[in-house]
């Protein structure tokens, strides 16, 4: 497939950069993404890859669009209202770039259900609100051997890290296990900065594209952390564990599973 | 001794051990933190036990479970 003059023009800016070209944007065209979670991290990836011009994009979530939501998911506006996020979300898509490929799944994540849902895309997107989806993602991403990007936000402080298959660890490698259920403070109970989920979700989107391009070097094996308060970020070393429950040596983990009360978790 | 945590240059007592670090350090939720001590996770159990030396790298991880909602 070669581009259109209007392609051309369009994906110009990429297209000039030497780390993409005109052969990074085709392989961005041929790319499948899947965002899990239509909120504040998933608005500014979804939007940024669909201006990038990433041809097929999935976008996952079963909630509708709330008022409170509208202070940093910015995918969604106010007439919006009501609507469910995956098909508010693919509306927004659309309109940046009729080119991509949106496929919107009004569902939340499950044992059931992830496993079908990432087959289908070549690097995931973790943009969930609760710990137990976060390690139902990682651990279907790694047994299917797919790329993921993890992150999570909290006030004024966020966090991210790339994992691929084979290079360096995963998610679960550091975290081990979710805290209980109100252990530890989410969004709603702590507050977050709305600015925070575009700067976390665009690095996100970043991580993608360099993935499919090959440009830079990817958030594998580190933790990529970010406080607001005082601008700074920081990478931080995470090493692979080779006792891992689910990419470890002897992996016990074999298949995704749902921690229990996650479902219940999510807000409605 | 000095030590490295979160990044910076920090001068504790010798002896200290992981366990007291946390509370020097008011470390948020420490019952759900995630220590990497130099190029290794230190197991939550071992806190305790572990005696830091000159030079140690601590780093302390949070959950950070929003994004959604």
């Amino acid at each position: 497939m070669s581009f259109s003059k209007e392609q051309l023009e369009r994906y110009s800016r990429h297209i000039i950069l030497k780390e993409i070209g005109v052969k990074g944007q085709k392989r961005l065209s041929e790319a499948k993404v899947l965002i899990i979670g239509a909120g504040g991290l998933g608005a500014p990836a979804a939007l940024y890859l669909a201006a990038a011009g990433v041809g097929r994009i999935g976008i996952a979530d079963a909630d509708r669009v709330d008022l409170s939501n509208l202070q940093r998911q910015i995918i969604h506006s106010t007439n919006d209202l009501g609507k469910e996020k995956a098909l508010s979300a693919a509306e927004s898509m659309r309109a940046i770039n009729p080119e991509t490929r949106v496929e919107a799944q009004v569902c939340f994540v499950s044992a059931d259900n992830i496993g079908a849902l990432v087959a289908d895309y070549d690097v995931i997107l973790d943009g969930t609100d609760n710990c137990p989806a976060k390690f139902l993602i990682n651990d279907a991403c790694v047994l299917a051997k797919k790329p993921f990007s993890h992150a999570g936000i909290i006030r004024f402080r966020g966090q991210l890290m790339t994992y691929v298959p084979g290079q360096g660890p995963c998610y679960r490698c550091a975290f081990r296990e979710p805290p209980p259920p109100d252990a530890v403070p989410t969004c709603s109970q702590a507050g977050v900065i709305g600015a925070m989920a575009g700067v976390i979700g665009s690095l996100q989107a970043l991580e993608a594209i360099k993935y499919f391009t090959g440009a830079g070097t990817l958030l594998t094996g580190a933790l990529l952390t970010y406080d607001a308060l005082t601008q700074e970020f920081r990478k931080i070393r995470l090493p692979r564990r080779e006792s891992c429950e689910v990419c470890g040596t002897h992996p016990t983990i074999t298949a995704p599973f749902d921690y229990a009360g996650a479902v219940c978790e999510i807000a409605p | 001794m000095k030590i490295i945590v979160g990044g910076k240059f920090k001068d504790y007592p010798e002896g200290l051990r992981l366990s007291a670090l946390i509370k020097q350090e008011n470390v948020e939720t420490p019952e759900y933190v995630t220590v990497a001590l130099n190029d290794d996770f230190a197991e939550a159990r071992t806190f305790d036990e572990i005696v830091l030396k000159e030079g140690d790298n601590v780093e302390f991880l949070y959950f950070m479970g929003g994004g959604g909602e």
